[in-house]
């Protein structure tokens, strides 16, 4: 009989070999005679396991990792076809703690199916979403997206029922729905891993995007940093496109949707969903002056909906289940669910989606274990490079937009990176400025030449130069990126700038009291 | 190692027409170009002007605009090191200096014998892997100096 094994194909799983461990494992059950077939799933999201192979056994799936090549040998004198003992076996994933503790409805599928599979990904509840937006049609979705109370994945948190109210009651001869899958905060991986592991949960999402405000054409915009993304969901789309799920009249309706996966050169500040439309149309990724806003005049002066990868797959669920359903998770304005990344220096790094209102404490030391290295957490920074760079004891901050905010921080994309003890934040606080100078677009006063005179500050600081002056001054230029850029790459750079000196003021030279003074 | 094709007008206006099709198709096209030439050469700027009615200046413009674009072709092989928060926060300072001390030359520099080029990269979203790199497209992650050491070693080869 042959025996099925599970071999990530997920970016993260790659990089730590699973290339290799899936020829070993070809080669040694060729040489043993035992008929095996193996399927790149995507990644379950314990990265620190990966790379995580799982075996199907009369008991269900048995996981055993981290599996290096040399492994595979032992693997299979230890019997892992049957789900044998080893060093190595986990059991099963879904008992994992890690898994168990978990709410997934976007990730429910990740590192189950194949992602290259369509009929996988219907036998597991995909295009269910789809199938009722059909019966409900543009306004009956809507309504259902208001109910469930999402909003922006990318880090605004805007309602994004409004933004496709607004789409479908524009006029426009041609609309367009806009992945923004542009992800490239560090410490953020979910919109990589969704479209590695569940790439047509996104088409599905987009789909019914285009139904509900009357687009025809979408792009995914992604990064040239993801090339096993992009590979992914190319083939994806070209799948979906020969199953009638892409073209006209998909699933025989009368709507007719189409997309194209678009790559980006590098540039971070296309991540702005105004840049990210001017690179699309093929200009230098500068942002807009808001309104008009993408929904009145987007791509091409088109009415246009742009959201993030995680808005646009949280969008079958809520579809498939009801909006009700997904509002039920959650607290406060901040519903449903949110795959969070805990990454940096973290023992037990990954993909960790739960509803709103888990503390930052528990995500990084129930969770992830604490820091890899053993020393004591100093800080994390949530949201990205743009983010916030949050204290232990502040840890008890739950989960939640309106719960960061006050404490002027930002959930962005839902990243984590963890730092210990040994970290200095005025470095930190000076790469922030550095790679705003790097990444500016260079529309903006305050952001192009704010951020250069920051990194000048910063090095003056660090070098112990009039350390009190210099960082009235840094306090001041920040104040004035903050209110007066023109998108969130100048006008956030401040918050982990200025989240490192209110915190870690030793870091910078100044003793605690003084700094807070200045602050003021 | 990547290999690249010289430099022809001819091939270049097929590339270029390869995507005129598309709606926006300025990115693809220099995509292509760079993917076809190892790099962006002066000499498509007025090809991609003329094909798309738009001045040289707006062509170049968004050329110069992209990180990912080259004006001059890399060294044979491109490593490029991830300078990101979280492999920062996970040792990557440490090894881009080792990097540097053992190519002998500074990130965003190709080697003198011009065999490597070794990059700042942000973020490959390999996190929770970190630290991560990439040589010639191929990703690496849970780096340390002795798996830092093989990658320079193989694009030194």
């Amino acid at each position: 009989m042959t025996i099925r094994i599970y071999v990530p194909k997920d970016a993260c799983a790659i990089a730590c070999g699973a290339d290799e461990v899936a020829e070993a494992i070809a080669a040694a059950a060729l040489a043993s005679g035992q008929p095996i077939e193996i399927v790149r799933n995507g990644s379950r999201g314990m990265l620190w396991l990966e790379p995580m192979i799982e075996v199907v056994t009369d008991q269900g799936r048995i996981a055993y990792g981290p599996v290096d090549a040399g492994d595979v040998e032992g693997l299979f004198a230890a019997g892992f076809l049957t789900g044998g003992d080893h060093a190595l076996r986990i059991g099963k994933p879904e008992e994992h703690p890690f898994l168990a503790k978990q709410t997934r409805l976007t990730f429910a599928r990740c590192g189950i199916i194949d992602p290259a599979s369509f009929e996988d990904y219907r036998a597991h509840g995909g295009y269910r979403g789809l199938e009722r937006a059909l019966t409900l049609g543009p306004a009956g979705i809507i309504e259902e997206v208001k109910t469930s109370g999402l909003r922006g994945r990318g880090g605004a948190g805007f309602p994004t029922a409004i933004k496709w109210k607004t789409v479908a009651d524009a006029k426009g001869d041609q609309k367009y729905i806009v992945c923004n899958a542009d992800e490239g905060d560090s410490g953020t991986f979910a919109d990589r891993m969704i479209m590695e592991g569940d790439p047509f949960e996104l088409i599905e999402g987009m789909t019914i995007a285009g139904i509900a405000v009357g687009a025809t054409k979408g792009y995914v915009y992604t990064r040239s940093e993801y090339p096993h993304a992009i590979w992914a969901m190319e083939k994806a789309v070209e799948v979906a496109r020969a199953n009638g799920m892409l073209g006209a009249n998909i699933a025989g309706s009368p709507y007719s949707f189409d997309m194209e996966v678009r790559m980006g050169a590098g540039a971070y500040v296309c991540g702005e969903e105004t840049a990210l439309l001017d690179s699309l149309e093929g200009k230098r990724g500068t942002v807009r002056a808001k309104p008009p806003l993408p929904a009145h005049k987007g791509l091409f002066q088109k009415p246009t909906v742009i959201n993030n990868v995680l808005s646009l797959t949280a969008v079958p669920h809520i579809l498939a289940d009801g909006g009700q359903f997904y509002a039920d998770f959650g607290m406060g304005r901040s519903r449903g669910t949110m795959p969070i990344q805990i990454a940096g220096n973290v023992k037990f790094g990954g993909l960790f989606e739960t509803a709103f209102g888990i503390t930052l404490g528990e995500l990084i030391n129930d969770i992830g274990g604490g820091t890899a290295t053993g020393k004591p957490v100093k800080a994390a920074q949530v949201g990205g490079p743009l983010g916030a760079y949050v204290p232990t004891w502040q840890f008890d901050l739950p989960f939640d937009y309106e719960a960061f905010a006050a404490k002027d921080a930002l959930i962005g994309h839902g990243g984590i990176v963890v730092f210990d003890e040994s970290s200095d934040l005025a470095k930190m606080a000076r790469f922030a400025m550095e790679f705003c100078s790097v990444e500016s677009c260079g529309k903006c006063t305050p952001c192009r030449i704010g951020s250069t005179r920051g990194v000048e500050l910063m090095d003056r600081i660090i070098a112990g130069e009039r350390v009190e002056a210099n960082l009235v001054t840094l306090t001041d230029l920040c104040q004035t990126m903050k209110l007066g850029s023109l998108c969130a790459l100048g006008g956030f750079t401040p918050y982990p700038v200025l989240s490192a000196l209110n915190h870690f003021p030793e870091d910078f030279g100044a003793p605690p009291r003084v700094v807070l003074e200045a602050a003021e | 190692m990547p290999h690249y094709e010289p430099w022809s007008d001819e091939r270049a206006r097929a590339v270029i027409d390869e995507f005129a099709h598309l709606e926006g198709p300025l990115m693809p096209m220099l995509h292509a170009v760079q993917e076809t030439f190892g790099h962006v050469p002066d000499a498509v700027v007025p090809m991609l002007a003329e094909k798309l009615n738009v001045s040289r200046a707006e062509v170049h413009g968004v050329v110069t605009f992209y990180h990912d674009f080259r004006h001059e072709p890399a060294g044979r092989h491109v490593l490029k090191i991830c300078r990101a928060e979280a492999c920062q926060a996970a040792g990557g300072d440490i090894l881009a200096d080792h990097a540097e001390h053992k190519l002998g030359c500074k990130l965003g520099e190709t080697t003198a014998d011009g065999r490597v080029t070794v990059e700042p990269i942000y973020c490959l979203g390999l996190c929770a892997t970190a630290p991560a790199a990439m040589l010639d497209g191929r990703i690496v992650a849970r780096l340390n100096e002795r798996r830092l050491d093989a990658l320079i070693a193989e694009a030194q080869s």
